[in-house]
């Protein structure tokens, strides 16, 4: 135990000084879900399948779709990602979603320009 | 001497988890020791009578962080079978892959609290360094560090490809080199060893006659392990031994874990130079016909049975999980008999205690009566409002005083 | 007026905190090192010392307030005074006697003394089981302590630290005498500081805080800056009593010297305390008493033996 514990003093330290150094997620790292709004077709199978009920479909126009995601609820599975079958919606790598009021936390993706707001 | 009972819990430093132990103790030593479970109990059964099959999966896998995939596994194996799905080998050989790898951080994950509960905390940075060697590979092939989701009825959502089986065979060796040095301080470190050994005696009559599971009872020596006994997924076709041990303590316990882990590094190299080729999932309707089974996995602290009844809808009829610490918590008590106040922690710690998937009662056993009772939810309402009146709380001024406010 | 610099100023509080704080970082560094670690950053514990004072103070109900209050102040009273009597740069500390060794000895068993009533009348289940188990590392390491630092005493024929720093200095050779004696203090310092692996009266996951569990606030920053100092008063016993070397150099140059002195025991103490798990309190004793106790009697044996020769 000893020789390895002195050796640990040359060796480079296994933490790194985060926030300061970022973290990097691996690539399919299922963060923060995104919306295509032109794929869309309302079939609402994503709001089907949702565990915790954290995304709703919207309808605002003749084949126009806005999409809102609870990032409070969602708890990250993907799910609606496999079951889309337009591939309307992507995981990213975005993960540090914190925010200071639990209703900055709804992301509404918009049918129009694909911008997303928070309320 | 003077006797003192002192709560350990439900909020302790020694406890990862909160649950409430009662000790008796007479200067150092134990004279009594009770327990009482129920501190995470979130209705994980209950809610998953109410969501779809598909939704279940992710629930079944929040039942424990470090054992998730092992009940969602469970969860999904019993489904299948109602459902007489063939789910293709590839699909059986990644979730064997994961099971694997979860069972390795779940053991280093308990090499590195062990340590703590001694005081070791030197060993608990190198072993959790060495975890994140396997979150980083989990993290690559599933997309998340815990909580993997790589479970679905019918298969797994997500293929391996050559770069990370590479990957994976390279982290191998790593780990298997880091096992060995601590197989090395766990057989040489002369402080570990005192406070380790001779602690948290189980004799193979107890640990048999108390239902013990998992490493628990192997390092009592009995000989039993579901990938063996029983096979699923493709513990069939790969080749391991099952680790006992005669030392009987937590010193046992540590040895069985640490020959755990060698033995998934070999059964991971295995799967990967032979995985067959092929889909990765088969479609599944959405409504399982009517049926029920049970269906047992090895997770890394025992054996994990669920019971799953469909009836032809969406949704199943009953869920019922009984997770391995529910087996071994029997036998703290009788490990503690005259022992010390310092052995609590490493003896508790040695059982591996999860207790989130531990409490999930829904049984209620009459005082007095040896039947067991069912209570349905109107009956649990109204024997509770019967228990308070009997006990002299009355709650028919709240009543009047909650109905004028909602009008 | 000049006294009253000496209390307070140096080298009395303000430089044994500062000193302290200094000890505890580096101790701390050199643990995180060790540990694969980075560590915390020079200035923590400073900010430990401001945050916890900045904390509301709870007394408990049951407890007794004044005891409860007085025990911290009590703690750090005694090691700073005990400080006084220990040479830094040259053979003559500040102040001086022919009894001065004993009486170092006894104002470092009074922090004990302060933790076993800290903690008795805090009246916390907790705090009890610690403050007894305070007591009984006591009578453990206490006696292997007093005798291995009683053997060097023994040789140089006097109980005064700055005749046996004039004595060492005539004599240098026979400081290697005295490195049986030099270990065993050194592990039984780690029990009179509760460091691993003899932290048992704190031992975090067995009775949540021991001795501390009810302190808060201010008291606990003066307590945790008591043990801080107490660290570096023993360590500089250790230094004066056997590596008591460049006694005659100017003061600046002393004073470094006297400061990596010190810095080497407690980097010392770090390596111990990384590589050991912590032990029961029964092992602790019968280890003090069967082990540690008779190598320190050999020790006294070997001092003796040499007095006889030299003497002749």
């Amino acid at each position: 135990m000893l020789k390895q514990v002195l050796d640990s003093i040359f060796k480079k330290p296994a933490t790194t000084k985060y926030p300061f150094a970022k973290a990097v997620m691996p690539d399919k790292f299922r963060g923060k879900i995104i919306f295509h709004p032109e794929r869309c077709i309302g079939c609402k199978l994503c709001m089907k399948d949702c565990p915790a009920g954290a995304i709703e479909i919207r309808k605002v126009g003749e084949k126009k779709f806005e999409c809102e995601i609870d990032l409070g609820k969602c708890i990250y599975c993907a799910q609606c990602v496999d079951s889309c079958l337009k591939k309307a919606l992507e995981a990213t790598k975005e993960f540090e979603l914190a925010a200071l009021e639990r209703n900055k936390l709804k992301v509404t993706y918009h049918a129009e320009s694909g911008e997303v707001s928070k309320e | 001497m003077h006797k003192v009972v002192i709560p350990i819990g439900p909020q302790h430093p020694a406890l990862k988890e909160p649950e409430s132990f009662s000790v008796t103790l007479s200067g150092e030593k134990i004279m009594k020791f009770s327990a009482k479970l129920g501190y995470n109990h979130r209705g994980i059964e209950k809610a998953c009578e109410e969501r779809t099959y598909t939704q279940d999966v992710y629930l079944t896998e929040r039942i424990c962080g470090i054992c998730s995939h092992s009940h969602s596994t469970c969860f999904v194996q019993a489904v299948e079978e109602i459902a007489a799905v063939a789910v293709p080998k590839r699909a059986l050989y990644i979730r064997t892959l994961i099971g694997e790898l979860e069972r390795i951080h779940s053991h280093l994950l308990w090499l590195g609290v062990a340590g703590h509960e001694v005081g070791f905390d030197t060993l608990l940075m190198y072993s959790w360094r060495d975890r994140e060697v396997v979150m980083d590979i989990l993290a690559m092939l599933t997309g998340n560090r815990v909580n993997y989701g790589i479970n679905t009825i019918g298969g797994v959502r997500r293929d391996v490809s050559p770069e990370q089986a590479k990957q994976i065979l390279k982290a191998m060796d790593t780990l298997e080199e880091r096992t060995k040095y601590y197989i090395q301080i766990a057989t040489e470190e002369t402080t570990l060893i005192q406070r380790l050994s001779g602690v948290g005696v189980l004799s193979n009559k107890d640990a048999l006659k108390l239902g013990a599971v998992g490493p628990t009872a192997r390092a009592s020596g009995v000989d039993r392990d579901v990938r063996r006994d029983d096979p699923y997924a493709a513990y069939a076709e790969v080749k391991f031994k099952v680790i006992t041990d005669n030392h009987n303590d937590v010193y046992g316990r540590t040895l069985v874990r640490m020959g755990e882990l060698m033995e998934a590094y070999s059964i991971i190299r295995q799967i990967i130079n032979n995985m067959p080729d092929g889909p990765v999932a088969v479609k599944v309707p959405r409504k399982i016909p009517a049926g029920e089974a049970v269906s047992r996995y090895e997770a890394p602290r025992g054996e994990d049975l669920h019971y799953v009844k469909a009836n032809g809808t969406e949704k199943p009829e009953r869920v019922k999980v009984r997770a391995p610490t529910l087996a071994n918590i029997q036998t703290v008590a009788k490990m503690l008999e005259d022992r010390q106040l310092a052995d609590l922690p490493i003896v508790i710690a040695a059982i591996d205690p999860c207790f989130s998937c531990t409490d999930r009662l829904t049984g209620v056993r009459q005082q007095g009566k040896r039947s067991k009772n069912v209570m349905r939810w109107e009956d649990l309402h109204s024997y509770s409002i019967k228990y308070y009146q009997e006990h002299g709380i009355d709650f028919t001024d709240l009543n009047k005083k909650l109905a004028k406010l909602l009008k | 007026m000049i006294d009253l610099f000496y209390i307070l100023i140096f080298p009395g509080f303000l430089f044994l905190s500062i000193f302290g704080l200094g000890a505890e970082f580096l101790d701390r560094k050199f643990h995180a090192r060790l540990q694969n670690r980075i560590g915390p950053p020079w200035f923590q514990p400073l900010a430990d010392f401001i945050k916890l004072s900045a904390k509301e103070e709870i007394v408990p109900d049951e407890a007794n307030p004044s005891m409860f209050r007085m025990m911290p102040i009590l703690a750090i009273t005694a090691t700073v005074t005990a400080f006084f009597y220990i040479p830094l740069w040259s053979a003559k500390p500040l102040l001086s006697f022919s009894g001065d060794l004993i009486v170092i000895l006894y104002l470092l068993t009074i922090p004990t003394l302060t933790f076993f009533l800290g903690g008795w009348y805090s009246t916390s289940l907790y705090s009890r089981i610690g403050a007894v188990r305070a007591l009984t590392q006591l009578f453990a390491y206490e006696v292997p302590l007093l005798m291995s630092i009683m053997a060097p005493a023994l040789l140089a024929n006097t109980w005064s630290l700055s005749e046996m720093a004039v004595f060492y200095s005539i004599h240098p050779i026979l400081c290697l005498s005295n490195v049986l004696g030099f270990t065993i203090s050194l592990i039984s310092l780690l029990g009179k500081l509760e460091k691993v692996p003899f932290d048992i009266p704190e031992a975090e996951t067995e009775i949540v805080g021991g001795t501390f569990t009810e302190y808060s606030s201010k008291l606990l920053a003066i307590f945790r800056l008591g043990i801080d100092i107490e660290a570096i008063v023993g360590a500089s016993l250790l230094a004066a009593v056997f590596i008591p070397f460049g006694l005659n150099l100017p003061p600046i140059l002393g004073f470094l010297l006297f400061v990596v002195k010190v810095l080497a025991i407690i980097c010392t103490l770090t390596v111990l305390r990384t590589i050991f798990a912590r032990l029961r309190i029964d092992q602790m004793v019968s280890f003090c008493w069967k082990i540690l106790a008779p190598l320190a009697f050999l020790q006294i044996f070997i001092a003796l033996f040499l007095k006889g020769i030299i003497l002749r």
